[in-house]
């Protein structure tokens, strides 16, 4: 190539030939932003100095809130919406999209984080709920939601209600894979069985699922969901985010994983370096030396049923 | 008789690939995901999709794929850069993540996020020299200056968001997401001929090293 050239400055002017009006929020521009996600690891944070780290280490979104899931788990106490200053100074801090958590049902706090421009907004049962029988109608918004499930028809649900997003709910905070990997696995795994059904047999997935009939069957022809699909809930090791790429979710996201450990910036680039060569052992097997300690973490089996996060959502 | 397909790659290491893949199958191209450096060699064209461009940027590092790819991109392979696309192939980007890089190109300058943050993303139709193209702008960033030698091929509300040099085409919007083929199927129009081009060679220095070994 050639020495640069002096740039020529570029002047904005009008343009007759833009012709349609722009259409913001739309459902492919709420979903097309998640598509862009893929194959990437979205970290929580809770500073602005984390998002930066995560940044740095290469995530290709950061999840702003006030306390990370082990720390909830931890402290009890209701869990809601992040303070906007923190949120704010998050969005100042990076140059990648900013997510940011709202308690299930409470439509006022969406609301609070749509004005602060955040990028997607995390419907998320990690937080208290603020309404045990109704989740928030995000076709109301503009900014996209992320919602979480642990099966198929809860997927369908949030999707119904206009999730633009879905993420498998593991046990946030526990550093325990196996519900991540259980709710991934039930989830592909209702969409191969809904796939082989015949046409007359989705009347009957469609009640049983408690979901939409036209979406019972977008999802049996397309043998996937309309909407990107990532796991979440316990991820703490690049082989278990590498394991969860390889069972089908297109992303992870890592909660308490990474600032929970003894070397948060070596495990952040692992997990984004194995997420990304999730198919090749060798790699993983590279990204996994020296990391130090992991988040010690809760088995999942040893938590009281009313302690089980991902029992929240209806 | 039909020539064969071209071979178009996407890379695939990280955000909308899948998209690209479709859209270019349906439309008669070969398709290969590029993770690997050495599966560069038997490419007539390449897209670089969206996704997160300082994510990528250090994944093509980090797999060594970046100089590869750079040095065939300068060698004329015909390709296609959309949205972190265009960024990974300027020269110059105003605002980068830390430590972010490119694999500098194409001589534009590009501004990330140039339009707002999620809730401005939009879909609309842009005007471009290949022909009206349907668009989604997410998060999309934008061309604030060109070198000599760089066409600018397309504007949004007046902005340039889409330019070409060569066989390199950058553009900060999302044609994969809308299903519209206009700027696929140039590439693969110039991928064809980039294939006649360069297997004209390979017969060539064939001939002349089974001459010179005759």
């Amino acid at each position: 190539m050639t020495d640069l050239q002096t740039p020529v400055s570029v002047t904005p002017d009008s343009d007759p030939t833009d012709s349609r009006p722009p259409a913001t929020g739309g459902a492919l521009v709420k979903r097309g932003l998640a598509e862009m996600l893929k194959g990437g690891v979205i970290m929580d944070v809770v500073t602005a100095d984390q998002a930066k780290l995560a940044e740095d280490a290469g995530a290709v979104a950061v999840m702003a809130l006030e306390r990370v899931p082990a720390d909830i788990r931890a402290q009890g106490g209701v869990a809601r919406m992040s303070d906007p200053d923190l949120i704010a100074s998050i969005i100042d801090a990076v140059s990648i999209p900013v997510m940011a958590k709202a308690r299930i049902g409470h439509f006022v706090e969406a609301q609070v984080l749509q004005h602060l421009q955040v990028d997607y907004i995390d419907e998320s049962e990690v937080l208290s709920p603020a309404d045990y029988a109704n989740h928030i109608d995000k076709h109301r918004f503009t900014v996209p939601f992320v919602c979480g499930a642990t099966n198929l028809g809860e997927a369908l649900r949030r999707i119904t209600e206009g999730a633009a997003m879905i993420r498998s709910k593991g046990e946030a905070g526990t550093g325990d894979v196996s519900e991540a990997t259980k709710h991934i696995r039930q989830i592909l795994g209702e969409i191969r069985a809904l796939s082989a059904k015949s046409s007359d047999e989705l009347y009957l997935a469609a009640k049983e699922l408690q979901a939409p009939y036209e979406l019972v069957v977008e999802v049996a022809r397309r043998g996937a969901l309309p909407v990107v699909l990532f796991t979440a809930g316990g991820v703490a090791t690049p082989a278990d985010a590498a394991m969860m790429m390889q069972l089908g979710a297109d992303g992870v996201f890592v909660g308490s994983g990474i600032f929970k450990s003894g070397d948060p910036v070596a495990r952040a680039a692992a997990i984004v370096k194995a997420t990304a060569a999730f198919d090749d052992p060798a790699v993983i097997a590279e990204a996994s030396r020296g990391l130090g300690e992991a988040m010690v973490g809760i088995n999942v089996s040893d938590l009281p049923a009313p302690h089980r996060l991902a029992e929240r959502g209806w | 008789m039909n020539a064969p397909a071209p071979t178009i790659g996407v890379l695939a290491l990280q955000g909308g690939v899948v998209e690209h893949e479709r859209m270019l199958r349906g439309i008669g191209a070969d398709v290969l995901l590029v993770r690997r450096p050495e599966q560069l060699a038997v490419l007539d064209g390449i897209v670089l999709p969206g996704g997160e461009s300082s994510t990528i940027d250090r994944l093509l590092r980090m797999f060594g794929i970046a100089e590869p790819l750079a040095a065939r991109i300068r060698s004329g392979l015909p390709t296609l850069g959309t949205c972190a696309g265009l960024i990974l192939l300027a020269d110059e980007v105003l605002d980068p993540a830390p430590g972010q890089q490119t694999l500098k190109v194409l001589d534009i300058t590009v501004r990330r996020n140039a339009f707002g943050p999620q809730v401005d993303s939009l879909e609309t139709t842009v005007a471009t020299d290949d022909g009206p193209v349907t668009a989604a702008f997410i998060r999309a960033p934008e061309v604030v200056a060109v070198g000599a030698g760089v066409q600018v091929i397309g504007r949004h509300l007046g902005r340039v968001v889409a330019v070409r040099s060569g066989a390199v085409t950058g553009i900060s919007f999302h044609p994969e997401l809308t299903g519209d083929t206009t700027l696929h199927r140039q590439l693969i129009a110039s991928a064809r001929r980039w294939r006649v081009a360069n297997t004209a060679d390979t017969a060539e220095i064939t001939a002349v090293s089974a001459n010179a070994a005759g």
